[in-house]
């Protein structure tokens, strides 16, 4: 059997040691009752070389981002990825071993977390981050959660500029503590979370409103206007990032006046692997941390006075606090934090920023190509990142479909999302779009 | 381990000194020998008012937590902010310096069912 | 006796960002073929960053370096036996991690045309089918990220079942013995956790269950094999219980290694499970994560699964979205689906008949170990166990020592110690989870050790106060870390 080494002679040795004469009489406190009678029904075992033509096969029923020129982004983001990174994150050591409670023979996690949660703080501009969480989505409703227990009040504001899909998780995460969810509408014109809505929708006692920058339109956000407004009623702002590569480009929200900052880093290291896994984030001020959920590391000394690091305010969680616990989260998303935190120092502060640079650069021609196009318009006029929004005179299902004949990925259809934008289409352009796609994207799109 | 004779003591490890209306509160001994060193307090607020057997504030070590209950109900006259700073002095000193709350006692009858040092160190021995 | 810890180089190696030096660079970003915009044309200037300031600039073989250094400084399954109860530290096959980054299963962007996703589909599709055929439910979703993630999602949907019968229901019953993660998510899904002792036998009995199940409970949360590593020999009856009171009985598949192809937990009564494919299904922990916590409920429960649902239609496959009663979303997406991929990768490589295979392996390796051990260290209950056992410090005590030393006697043997001081109810618990993968003679080489440690309590107890020693570090000073936090390099 494939990963089991026992041979008949272990088998019988062991059953020996523990006074059984087979595996059934060892077995033989089970109910017999409830005993599965048939085998299971699955697939018969393959060998590791079968096992792959099925896979492998399976695969090429799929069509990757590779094959199609794709303009999706949406959440998630096509990067490209040095090669360090899954050349590392392959050091079995780091991915073949659990969470560090054992400090001593844990250290190469523990610091490169530790080192994680720095550059979080550093991209970010705030004060500490913990050391990941599931993805954007259930980090958005974990900051939701903790502005709650920091104001002790109850109502959330979400941006209808926030991603759908992180609003629908801030919605199901909310169920059991009362959901006092509301919305402040998107402005119709730029796209953006005008202030003054901000001001007109929170009344006067919101816990927090929570603003997505680029947002799901791509439009960028008047942080600091909001940021006004909401202390001034003693709520907090919660920013959003689901680009993480905007922070090569973008003022970071700790110095907008922001309480917490959350959103995903997939676009750092992680592949886009049909949604999942991907790396939520979670970062705040100092005086907040004990209400922050999730791992955290600390650096500390050993007995003889050497550096070392370890998991700190763990009674904050749930294997000590249990239900007063300030998440039942317990597994992070390691592996993932280790494999942006890669990509982040192998591109360096000077690449990140030459590359984000490249990211609004490949948008905004492509959004000048767009422009172009007969029956196409930009749809909002808020200035974006790597990602805008675009109106069509036709229908864009059909469009899309059309564009997908000449493999083209051209973009995510918002009808789903938003009723109201029902011609609209959400397209991204990163350093893996060539001019040529992109050209190539703008002539089809005029024929389609 | 100490237990002085002048202090009352509650179930939940709390000790209490009584000078005229003010309640001295802290925690025992044994409870800080059992929770290791300590690393963090959560106290109320000056002011605010505590009632018996109900949570008041939070104690922690690096691998316990626990509710720090009030052994009578009434108004917190002072807080020892030095122990939210300096939380390993209530490992050092917990009868003395790691005081925690003063309360002004609203009702003294709420004393009377707390145990003396002797029925404490008596019960302590029981609940190992 | 040859220890596996022996000698070994490890490099010192400080923190990245003591390695900078502005203007070198790593891997620098393509050219540009497209004219460079103006980002200060483009962006009021509020909104643009000047530096990153301390973030690394170092040359890619100081980054490969920094990381590989790292890794040496870690333990993994690969380094050596990691008998972590409670974890299944079993081995994780290399085929999976090739076709987990397989282009045709990776470069798949969530948001791409169903009909170019045809592949991944069907892999969910039919890992759907294997977790509902192992587990006996009916069906299952493959949405939450972990196994937590899934205790929140199964909770969620029993609490909608009720609201949505118009008799909402307030409590979960949930075992002393239980992980801290099921009373943590009832908590969040709204419930009141109510408390119940394991008898003396370790397991649930029945009248416990009697005494306190109401029309009131919306469930009862166990786990089964139990965390003391003991089958739950009553869940038939104790399940029978829960149901005439209108209750759902969850259980955490964390366990789910002692029983695949064993027993099936629907044939137990129970109604909702999570499981966790980084245990069960061999998909690595990462050093703490990506996991996959795909959650299997019965018939009355499946309309509030997460959207979307994964239907076939003809040869098709597509997301269904349209689901009213459903509770909506755990995260954005689908799920962890490079992790899903691993775990299908490993059914079809074991077959029904290999995990029936593997959960008795794990059985026969706990008990083996069980039997050799019990003599040198207390057993918390002396009866056949699962696939893991549960030993304490209480014979050891006398010399001074606890089980954290015993823990970290044996790195320096050159083991991962096992999980300690859990299960709760066991003080000084030692929990040792083998798991199916390890041969015979490195079960005996773990047994010799933990006898010699045994021995050395009695004669030289400061030794294994004092490891380990032979580790990077030595034993950190957790306090101070708490007291004078430095959670980020400045």
């Amino acid at each position: 059997m494939p990963y089991i080494p026992h041979t008949n002679k272990d088998i019988s040795e062991i059953l020996k040691a523990v006074g059984a004469s087979s595996i059934e009489e060892l077995l033989s406190h089970l109910p017999a009752a409830l005993r599965i009678k048939a085998p299971l029904n699955l697939p018969k075992g393959l060998s590791e070389q079968e096992l792959t033509g099925v896979l492998k096969a399976l695969g090429k029923e799929n069509s990757t981002v590779e094959e199609y020129s794709s303009f999706l982004g949406a959440g998630a983001y096509n990067h490209y990825i040095p090669a360090a990174v899954n050349n590392l994150i392959l050091r079995s050591e780091f991915y073949t071993s659990y969470t560090p409670y054992q400090p001593e023979i844990s250290q190469g996690t523990l610091q490169a977390i530790f080192e994680y949660q720095t550059l979080v703080c550093q991209l970010t501009g705030m004060d500490v981050s913990n050391a990941s969480l599931y993805d954007g989505a259930s980090a958005v409703a974990e900051a939701v959660l903790m502005a709650k227990r920091l104001t002790g009040k109850e109502k959330i504001y979400l941006s209808s500029a926030l991603h759908p899909e992180y609003r629908e998780t801030v919605k199901t995460y909310l169920k059991g503590s009362g959901d006092h969810l509301f919305e402040v509408a998107y402005d119709a014109k730029t796209g953006s979370t005008l202030p003054e809505t901000v001001n007109a929708v929170t009344g006067d006692d919101p816990a927090c409103v929570v603003v997505q920058h680029p947002n799901f339109f791509g439009s960028l956000e008047d942080l600091e206007k909001i940021s006004e407004i909401i202390h001034k009623k003693n709520g907090l702002l919660i920013v959003v990032v689901n680009e993480a590569v905007s922070f090569g480009l973008l003022k970071p929200a700790g110095e907008l006046g922001c309480d917490i900052v959350v959103g995903e880093n997939q676009s750092f290291g992680n592949t886009l692997s049909y949604g999942g896994p991907y790396l939520g984030f979670m970062a705040t001020k100092t005086e907040f941390i004990r209400q922050m959920p999730g791992r955290i590391i600390g650096q500390t000394v050993d007995k003889q006075g050497k550096r070392a690091f370890c998991l700190t305010f763990a009674t904050r969680e749930q294997h000590i606090r249990r239900e007063r616990a300030t998440s039942n989260i317990c597994t992070n998303h390691g592996l993932c934090a280790l494999a942006a935190s890669i990509h982040m120092v192998a591109i360096g502060s000077t690449g990140l920023q030459r590359l984000a640079r490249l990211n609004l650069s490949k948008a905004e021609y492509l959004k000048e190509k767009l422009k172009g196009v007969e029956g196409a318009e930009v749809a909002f006029s808020a200035p974006t990142f790597n990602e805008f929004t675009i109106k069509l005179a036709k229908d864009p299902e059909e469009a899309l479909k059309k564009l997908l004949k000449k493999r083209i990925m051209g973009g995510v259809s918002l009808k789903r999302f938003y009723p109201e934008l029902g011609n609209h289409i959400l397209v991204a352009a990163t350093e893996m779009n060539s001019k040529e796609a992109i050209d190539a994207f703008a002539d089809e799109l005029a024929q389609a | 381990m100490e237990f002085p004779k002048d202090l009352k003591y509650t179930k939940e490890h709390e000790w209490v000194k009584v000078e005229g209306n003010i309640a001295t509160v802290g925690i025992t001994d044994y409870a800080q020998d059992s929770l290791g060193d300590v690393v963090y307090v959560e106290l109320p607020q000056e002011g605010g008012s505590v009632t018996k057997n109900e949570p008041f504030g939070v104690v922690e070590s690096v691998k316990a937590v626990s509710d720090l209950y009030s052994p009578i109900s009434g108004s917190v006259a002072e807080v020892n902010d030095a122990i939210i700073d300096s939380p390993e002095v209530i490992n050092e000193d917990p009868y003395g310096d790691a005081w925690m709350i003063k309360v002004e006692v609203g009702n003294p009858g709420d004393l009377s069912d707390l145990m003396s040092a002797d029925e404490y160190q008596k019960f302590i021995e029981e609940e190992k | 006796m040859e220890a596996n810890g022996t000698k070994g180089l490890l490099m010192e190696e400080g923190l990245i960002f003591e390695k900078s030096s502005k203007g070198r660079t790593g891997v620098e970003p393509a050219s540009f073929d497209v004219p460079e915009a103006s980002a200060e044309a483009l962006i009021p200037k509020n909104l643009l960053r000047d530096d990153i300031e301390g973030f690394p600039d170092v040359a890619e073989i100081d980054a490969v370096r920094h990381y590989t250094r790292l890794s040496q400084w870690n333990f993994g399954v690969d380094t050596g036996f990691y008998p972590l109860g409670s974890c299944t530290m079993k081995y994780n096959p290399k085929v999976n991690e090739d076709m987990a980054r397989l282009p045709g299963l990776s470069m798949l962007h969530p948001y791409q045309p169903e009909e170019l996703s045809q592949g991944a589909l069907k892999l969910m599709y039919e890992l759907e089918g294997f977790l509902a055929e192992i587990s006996g439910m009916d069906a299952i979703t493959l949405q939450p990220s972990a196994g937590a993630h899934g205790e929140l999602c199964g909770l969620l949907l029993i609490s909608d079942y009720f609201k949505s019968k118009g008799k909402p229901r307030t409590k979960i019953i949930i075992p002393d013995t239980a992980h801290g993660t099921n009373p943590a998510s009832s908590h969040l899904a709204g419930f009141k956790v109510v408390p119940v002792k394991s008898e003396g036998k370790g397991v649930l009995s029945v009248e416990a269950v009697k005494a306190i199940m109401d029309t009131d409970t919306a469930a009862l949360m166990l786990t089964n094999p139990n965390t003391i590593g003991l089958f739950e020999s009553n869940i038939k009856e104790i399940a029978e219980i829960v149901h005439k009171k209108g209750g759902f009985v969850y259980c955490d598949g964390a366990n789910l290694n002692a029983i695949m192809g064993i027993m099936k937990l629907g044939d137990l009564g129970v109604d909702v499970v999570q499981f966790n494919l980084h245990k069960t299904f061999s998909t690595p922990h990462g050093g703490g994560g990506p996991g996959s916590g795909p959650v299997g409920v019965r018939k009355a429960l499946e309309p509030f699964l997460p959207i979307p649902r994964i239907k076939k239609a003809g040869k098709k496959f597509k997301l269904d979205y349209n689901r009213p009663k459903s509770i909506g979303r755990m995260k954005s997406f689908y799920g962890n689906f490079s992790i899903m991929v691993r775990a299908y990768t490993y059914i079809r490589r074991m077959g029904g008949e290999g995990l029936k295979r593997a959960s008795e392996a794990a059985i026969l390796n706990a008990n083996y170990i069980k039997e050799k051990l019990k003599d040198s260290y207390a057993l918390a209950y002396d009866q056949p166990c699962m696939h893991e056992c549960v030993f304490s410090d209480r014979l050891q005590l006398g010399s001074g020592v606890a089980t954290m030393d015993i823990a970290k006697r044996l790195i320096d043997y050159g083991y991962h110690p096992p999980t300690v001081y859990f299960p709760l109810v066991v003080p000084g618990a030692i929990m040792i989870e083998p798991t199916e993968t390890e041969t015979l003679e490195t079960l005996d080489k773990f047994i010799e050790v933990m006898k010699l440690i045994a021995d050395e309590a009695k004669a030289t107890p400061q030794v294994l106060k004092d490891a380990p020693t032979k580790t990077k570090v030595q034993r950190v000073d957790e306090v101070r870390a708490a007291r004078e936090p430095i959670l980020r390099w400045k």
